[in-house]
């Protein structure tokens, strides 16, 4: 191991000291050292020119990054509602006797760590792993055993992945399988990179402009703001713009923007290059967050590829002045940096606390300049249209979501999987495709999303019934909806949450623990009707999409399934009162002190 | 555009009314600042003089044209014009002794032996809304006090992740002297030591005046005003702003 003086003093050093970098420093060090000692902390806040709490405000925050070492071996586990559906508690039970430590723990030799993590991007393949950053996916108890003896013998993390995935998974010597289950018309079909670059040239950025408006494209994270109209909102302004690719994909059981990474990596960057063409910005970063680090160096490959071939850097495609480069800005694990300002902050190297709005990140974006952000898919989109001109985009989807839709589909289905669909395809007809059946609701559009029972599977999928950024949860009548589903998703927005809002910092726990109250056998009905009530003003309280959304596993449920929490609900006795307990509630503690209930009137 | 049109445009003033009253504002302006210059006060926990605003307690959420927004982080702008603001409407008081209640449960406040009591900006609101118990149940956290830097001390029971020190304490180059640790819950006043060993006593006693409860206070400072002569003693909170 590196000294940490030393260390750290190449590391500032080699992002130029600059603090907007702080990011790329602290997950170096992070890589390095397991964790980030406090030594390090020291020198960095000399060379960086920042106050120690500068630099720990922005490594606190964030899940990666940790002042006690983690493990020569590193294992986050996902625990997602889909992760534990699919056996997460059994194996996470495995860890833990073959490593001999609980999870949020470290064995005592510090050679082996266990640590909780959420959603992964794997829900199509769980239990899945990230162990010193490379992912380890269906895991079975044999396979955790084979991998806990391995770490004891001291091997190398990268040498135990056995079968490589398919594709370009291969490439990436990773275990990880796209489970591309349906191929659309845009994403998933034929395409030479370039071709749309080529055309590009031939028009003006405001004619480009035009014809993303026109295709009436939408974007794909779950906002659904008109592309084109972002990027003439930012073509606007004036200064050193920048693109921004948003590729945080944390919203739990999405994983769509995984496979496009791994299969179409040089559209997504000829996107973020007709971005940049179009709005008039050099420079482009592709915001990558670190659970899909292990597609780092095939990625950079990628990225040399096309400047070798002309499709990035100076003077693109031969046109005189259409400079444009890319580098990549990995997150550390925090949700809340799918949102596009928080990313911004946390791309500078700060908090991802989302920014007030006004102004737009498209007046001053990264660095205070204008920015347009969009989704992974939005961009690969955009270079189909260039290609083939927006009345051939239009064709596809309904008149009011144009295109294909990449869905990433989990939870209780034969078929898990990616499946490019066109807009306007119902729940039920999607529900056949992925193979699922007896099933007790949809979760539409992951956790911040809506939760919908049987009698909703003819409503469509478009943004004008039922919008999605991809992640659709299938549930089976199996699962305990309440303990299994929403309460794990409500855990998920407690731990993410930045806590700048006090509605979402605060009410988010009450919350919970209302519900797990009622979940307990001690709720009663107007319960239900005080949480309807506090979940709805978390709504109107709070500043961004998290925190307004925080509540809406239980919003959603309540309204959906309002007969499940009733059934929970403790009835009051024939004098209208609900009665308290005192003797079973004192209980348990009488029984650790060994002491007879004794209640005295 | 028609005449009265062209007169709010040369001038840039906007109309709008609060809770049925008329109100003008120049265009740009926060929306709090403006009722304030409209002496009307939209309560509020965070807000700061010369300071941006953060929009973190929520406190000063008002509906516009029917739509809530944070009126410390809401320009006045041009389509404000004509528009409808409710202020003090019953479902927002309601919302807003909410935000107070989760406030109260999510530290541990001790008003009887807190040095702020009296002019704390906490404490105020929930007499303004005639808090008796909080309607959530308390959760007791743990939190550690740091009294180790030469002039102040954190009390974290108390605070309440307002920012306001976070934004204002700066030294001469602008680094902060108090950061946030943690996130969500988990949230955490810190200062930076190293600073603080060379703070001001001004500054120590900008950064407790500025606390808007009992977090930051001056060593050997405290319990200085009688009973009586406090802040809040005279009169209830905000009732300077519609004077």
């Amino acid at each position: 191991m590196a000294n940490i003086e030393n260390f750290s003093k190449e590391i500032a050093a080699k992002y130029g000291k600059n603090p907007s970098r702080l990011m790329d420093i602290l997950l170096d060090v992070q890589n390095e050292f397991k964790h980030i000692p406090s030594e390090a902390v020291n020198i960095l806040s000399k060379e960086l020119k920042l106050s120690k709490v500068d630099i720990e405000q922005t490594m606190s925050f964030y899940h990666f990054f940790t002042c006690k070492p983690t493990g020569k071996y590193t294992v986050y586990l996902n625990n997602s509602a889909v992760a534990c559906m699919m056996g997460r508690e059994e194996i996470a039970k495995v860890f833990e006797k073959e490593a001999g430590c609980k999870f949020g723990e470290v064995t005592s030799d510090g050679l082996i760590g266990l640590h909780d993590t959420a959603c992964n991007g794997m829900n199509d393949q769980e239990p899945a792993a990230i162990i010193n950053g490379t992912v380890f996916t269906s895991l079975t108890s044999q396979k955790v055993k084979d991998l806990v003896t391995a770490f004891k013998s001291g091997k190398n993390v990268a040498e135990l992945v056995k079968n490589y995935g398919d594709g370009a998974n291969t490439e990436m010597k990773s275990e990880v399988k796209n489970n591309i289950r349906k191929k659309g018309a845009v994403l998933f079909s034929e395409y030479k990179n370039g071709n749309a670059l080529k055309k590009l040239i031939r028009f003006s950025p405001e004619q480009i402009i035009n014809e993303v408006k026109n295709s009436n494209i939408r974007g794909r994270g779950g906002a659904g703001f008109p592309t084109g109209l972002k990027w003439e909102f930012c073509s606007k302004n004036k200064g050193e713009k920048y693109v921004i690719c948003n590729a945080d994909e944390g919203e739990p059981g999405t994983f769509k923007d995984r496979v496009l990474l791994t299969e179409i990596p040089a559209t997504l960057f000829e996107g973020m290059t007709i971005a940049g063409y179009a709005i008039g910005s050099h420079q482009g970063i592709l915001y990558l967050r670190h659970e899909y680090a292990y597609m780092k160096t095939r990625l950079e490959m990628v990225l040399e590829n096309l400047r070798k071939s002309n499709l990035l850097g100076k003077n693109i495609a031969g046109k005189n002045g259409f400079d444009f480069d890319i580098r990549i800005q990995f997150g550390a694990g925090a949700y809340v940096c799918g949102e596009e300002s928080a990313l911004i902050e946390s791309a500078e190297g700060k908090r991802g606390e989302p920014r007030n709005r006004p102004p737009f990140p498209v007046e001053k974006g990264y660095l205070n300049q204008p920015t347009t952000i969009n989704n992974v898919e939005t961009l690969c989109s955009v270079v189909r249209i260039i290609e083939n001109g927006a009345d051939w985009y239009k064709k596809l989807g309904t008149e009011k979501s144009t295109g294909t839709k990449a869905l990433s589909i989990s939870g209780d289905c034969k078929y898990p999987g990616i499946y490019e669909i066109e807009w306007g395809m119902t729940i039920k007809e999607m529900l056949e495709m992925c193979g699922a059946e007896n099933v007790q609701a949809v979760q539409v559009a992951g956790p911040s999303g809506i939760c919908i029972s049987p009698s909703m599977f003819d409503r469509k999928i478009a943004n004008e019934d039922l919008p999605s950024g991809g992640s659709m949860i299938v549930i089976g009548q199996q699962r305990n909806l309440l303990k299994d589903v929403v309460l794990n998703f409500m855990n998920f927005f407690i731990d993410e949450s930045c806590g700048s809002c006090v509605p979402c910092r605060a009410l988010t726990p009450v919350l919970k623990n209302k519900l797990t109250n009622l979940i307990n056998g001690n709720g009663c009905k107007q319960d239900i009707d005080e949480m309807l009530k506090l979940a709805r003003t978390m709504k109107a309280l709070n500043r961004c999409g998290l925190g307004q959304t925080a509540a809406n596993p239980i919003l959603t449920t309540i309204e959906n399934f309002r007969e499940k929490y009733e059934a929970l609900a403790k009835e009051p006795s024939a004098d209208g009162v609900y009665h308290f307990d005192l003797k079973a509630s004192v209980k348990e503690s009488c029984d650790v002190v060994k002491r007879e209930v004794k209640i005295h009137a | 555009m028609s005449n009265s049109e062209k007169k709010i445009y040369m001038s840039n003033k906007i109309k709008f009314t609060i809770d049925g009253k008329e109100c003008v504002a120049e265009e740009g302006m926060d929306l709090w600042k403006a009722a304030k210059e409209n002496k009307i006060f939209i309560p509020y926990l965070c807000h700061m003089k010369d300071v941006i605003p953060a929009g973190s307690c929520r406190i000063c959420t008002v509906k516009v044209n029917g739509r809530p927004v944070a009126s410390c982080t809401t320009p006045v702008t041009k389509e404000m014009d004509g528009a409808t603001i409710e202020n003090i409407t019953p479902d927002l008081e309601e919302m807003r002794r909410m935000i107070v209640d989760l406030l109260f449960v999510e530290g541990n406040h001790f008003c009887p032996s807190c040095e702020k009591s009296g002019n704390c900006e906490l404490q105020a609101m929930g007499y303004r809304y005639q808090m008796m118990v909080p309607q959530f149940p308390f959760s007791f956290p743990l939190r550690e006090v740091d009294a180790t830097t030469p002039k102040i001390y954190l009390e974290r029971n108390r605070c309440i992740q307002c920012k306001k020190c976070i934004r204002s304490i700066k030294d001469n180059e602008g680094k902060s002297y108090f950061a946030f640790y943690k996130r969500g819950h988990k949230l955490e006043i810190h200062i930076d030591h190293e600073l603080a060993a060379k703070m001001s006593d001004e500054l120590a006693q900008k950064a407790m005046d500025i606390c808007p409860v009992g977090a930051i206070l001056r060593k050997e400072k405290g319990f200085d005003t009688p009973i009586g002569k406090r802040k809040f003693d005279k009169e209830p909170i905000g009732t300077e702003f519609t004077k």
